[in-house]
């Protein structure tokens, strides 16, 4: 058993780290998030140059071919860096038609996007904003043509610059996974003004959308499985993207207490304001722990996979904020200004937070999976 | 990155399982709450670690040469796992196991290791510690337990508190002062004292769980030789502190397991236990607080996996090694207010009551993990430590 990076991970980790770095620090993200969508076309090709949107697609499909902990890996240095824009809407709908596609939707759409070349989001949520799909009631009826999308789509991220939606809707009973061009005739893309201005999220309004029967990627138990799939992938790297972003709260923090002087001294000398960071660690570390062991258990298959995913989504939910709080209170009233980094983080925390359920969604998860009469998790 | 188990690792606790399915004793935690003697019970321990010791099983990770296994830091811990699946009980001379045999081991002298280890292993000598002192406390390097020299023994006198096994024990690592005049961390001597020399009173001290888990230990010119002095005089600090390091590392491997086997018992009383006319189990409110501890006891143990393969690839505690000792002891607290609040008036029925839940273990632990942010460092010690060790923040003292 050997729980860390290998060294190939560490130098990838140290390569992301350099990347994210050098092209996205926090005046491009604050430039970025002045736009309307928050996303740099430069900067996307420079990724999808170096690999960094491919990175778990097969190489057939123009991908790295990496696993999940090499994503999780470039996921924790993207949150460190508070990339913005459309990178973790790429990764659920690559993973959704991966899972859920036919070699030749897969042949049309893996490639360009993971090369960087197309823009791609998962539509799910809808006005109730349950995570669960037995939610969705955006029907797909049938015409002549194929069919017509018609309901809301809420909290859809990155969906200005998506190319392509992959929606989720029901088909009489059954869920269903439909490719929509955003171009789409019908179809109506309108801004939610949030408070995490890095990643943008979109109502989307579907008036008859007309999508072809080669649009349909799964019906049924296999669109389920490939949302599940989806959402899992996307929910460890969130997770992963969160302990990078906890880090640099962390490091940002303690910087300031080691360089401001009250009272004569550093106020990272007094006991107050070390146990704050001391604080900052232990929950830096534990979503550490819960968001790698996530990842990897998600590779592997493990049986234990989905609560894996669960927890450490749980607790980095509770824990990015609670970062944030400290990382604010260390630093006084410089903390609580906009010329101050850790608000951006701040903001992301929260979004996180409720982005694939809050703690309270995956602790009921948990309690479900684990603890629940059938279950063998105790 | 690879949490499965290697083919040594499984092939270890294959064997390792194999042996206590045969031989631990099944009725260890009935006979906890039995009405038997301190005495008695100390015995029952004592007969059980002979037999782990002739299986060969004592002091894992000792190097063969002093009768150990030469175990890595994994094996350790599965051997500690392993332990806490089946109940087993606790080796009475955990002390001399896991803390002053590692010291003899590391600063003792060849003459000190010859005398000392073998019986440390089978249990035949019980050892205690001696740092703790009233006004030693967090703040260790203040002690004042003296020991000056007379020929060739140093005579001691003072007091140490929060012994734990002092009245079993026969002998103790102690922790002098040697040097007055000097700075506080460079005055002190570790001394291997005879627990049965003339001089040595120990007295219980009763803890608000109502045992007597500690000791406070009295030094009335105690004579030690001097050739029971462990590395140089008036280096016992640094002798003494490789201990403290021992202390820390694996405590969390079999507290991980103990804590998962507490839950699955909680949660099974949450079925029988009825909540607003339906199982606890059922209620939201029980769920997201069962939850939350399950969530917790699974990073523990996460971080406690993190932190030995940190420890076997560099040879030193990562980050995630330092909060462990916060994380356990809050998380224990927490735990054991949930389950009293899912037990609701029956959890503060004690031991011996006919309608306690389990003989009333969970009044106890409830009790007992009171203690945990306190004792082997306390939790704002611990936060004192990452603050400057970790994040390298000013010493505030």
């Amino acid at each position: 058993m050997q729980f860390g990076l290998t060294e190939t991970q560490q130098v990838l980790k140290n390569s992301a780290r350099a990347f994210f770095s050098a092209e996205c620090p926090n005046a491009e993200v604050r430039r970025l998030m002045e736009t309307d969508t928050a996303c740099d076309a430069a900067l996307w090709q420079k990724m999808a140059h170096q690999g960094w949107t491919g990175i778990i697609f097969d190489e057939e499909y123009g991908g790295l071919g990496l696993g999940l902990v090499e994503m999780a890996v470039a996921l924790e240095e993207m949150g460190r860096a508070l990339l913005p824009g459309p990178y973790l809407s790429m990764l659920l709908a690559g993973v959704a038609i991966d899972a859920a596609g036919t070699p030749a939707q897969k042949r049309k759409y893996l490639p360009r996007i993971s090369m960087g070349e197309v823009h791609a989001t998962l539509a799910l949520l809808e006005a109730s904003a349950s995570w669960d799909p037995e939610a969705v009631q955006l029907t797909a009826h049938p015409t002549l043509a194929g069919f017509a999308l018609t309901g809301r789509k809420m909290f859809v991220p990155d969906a200005a610059t998506a190319d392509f939606l992959v929606c989720a809707a029901r088909r009489g009973p059954d869920l269903s996974l439909f490719m929509a061009p955003r171009g789409a005739r019908g179809l109506t893309v309108s801004p939610l003004p949030a408070i995490d201005e890095t990643r943008k999220l979109y109502q989307v309004a579907f008036a008859d959308v007309p999508v072809a029967e080669e649009d349909i990627l799964a019906t049924g138990d296999s669109a389920r499985a490939a949302l599940a799939r989806a959402l899992a992938v996307g929910t460890v790297a969130l997770a992963a993207e969160m302990v990078g972003g906890m880090q640099r709260i962390m490091e940002i923090a303690v910087e300031y207490a080691k360089a401001r002087k009250q009272f004569g001294k550093p106020i990272g000398q007094f006991q107050a304001v070390q146990h704050l960071c001391a604080d900052m660690l232990l929950l830096t570390e534990s979503s550490r722990s819960a968001a790698y062991y996530a990842a990897w258990a998600l590779q592997e298959r493990a049986p234990e996979a989905d609560v894996a995913v669960s927890i450490a989504k749980a607790y980095a939910s509770d824990a990015y904020r609670e970062v944030g709080n400290r990382g604010i209170q260390v630093q006084g009233g410089m903390g609580f200004t906009w010329e101050n980094n850790v608000h951006l983080y701040y903001k992301r925390a929260k979004a996180s937070e409720l982005m694939f359920g809050d703690a309270t969604y995956h602790r009921e998860r948990i309690a479900r999976l684990a603890m629940d009469k059938g279950s063998d998790k105790l | 990155m690879d949490l499965n188990p290697t083919p040594q690792e499984r092939q270890f606790r294959d064997e390792l399982r194999a042996w206590l399915e045969a031989h631990a004793p099944r009725d260890w935690e009935g006979r906890q709450s039995a009405t038997d003697s301190m005495e008695a019970r100390f015995a029952f321990l004592r007969d059980w670690q002979r037999q782990v010791y002739e299986a060969g099983w004592a002091g894992l990770s000792w190097p063969k040469e002093y009768g150990g296994r030469g175990a890595t830091l994994m094996e350790k811990a599965i051997f500690t796992e392993e332990m806490a699946c089946v109940g087993a009980p606790p080796l009475p001379g955990i002390l001399g196991l896991e803390l002053v045999g590692p010291t003899i081991i590391a600063s003792g002298a060849e003459a000190q290791k010859q005398r000392y280890l073998a019986k440390i292993l089978s249990g035949e000598e019980i050892w205690c510690q001696g740092f703790s002192e009233p006004n030693a406390g967090s703040d260790l390097a203040a002690l004042r337990t003296a020991a000056t020299l007379d020929g060739d023994h140093f005579v001691v006198n003072g007091q140490k508190v929060w012994t734990s096994y002092g009245w079993a024990a026969d002998w103790c690592e102690l922790v002098v002062r040697t040097d007055t005049a000097a700075e506080k961390h460079k005055g002190l001597t570790v001394l291997l004292v005879d627990m049965h020399s003339p001089g040595v009173d120990v007295r219980p001290l009763r803890q608000m769980t109502g045992e007597t888990e500690f000791n406070e230990l009295f030094f009335d010119n105690v004579r030690v030789p001097v050739a029971n002095v462990v590395g140089r005089v008036n280096d016992g600090w640094n002798v003494a502190l490789g201990t403290l390091m021992h202390e820390r590392a694996l405590l969390g491997a079999g507290l991980q397991i103990t804590f998962k086997r507490q839950f699955a018992r909680l949660v099974e009383l949450a079925r029988r236990i009825e909540r607003n006319g339906r199982p606890a189990v059922e209620d939201p409110v029980i769920r997201q607080k069962l939850a939350q501890c399950y969530v917790e006891i699974e990073i523990m143990r996460l971080n406690q996996m993190r932190a030995i393969s940190r420890v076997m690839e560099t040879g030193r505690p990562g980050p995630e090694g330092s909060i462990q000792k916060i994380f356990w002891s809050e998380l224990n607290q927490r735990f054991q207010q949930i389950a009293m609040e899912l037990l609701g008036p029956y959890g503060q029925l004690t031991r011996g009551s006919e309608f306690a839940f389990d003989d009333g273990q969970w009044a106890y632990t409830y009790l007992r993990a009171r203690g945990n942010t306190i004792e082997a460092g306390t939790s704002e010690i611990q936060r004192n430590i990452v603050g400057h060790f970790v994040l390298g923040l000013p010493k505030s003292y």
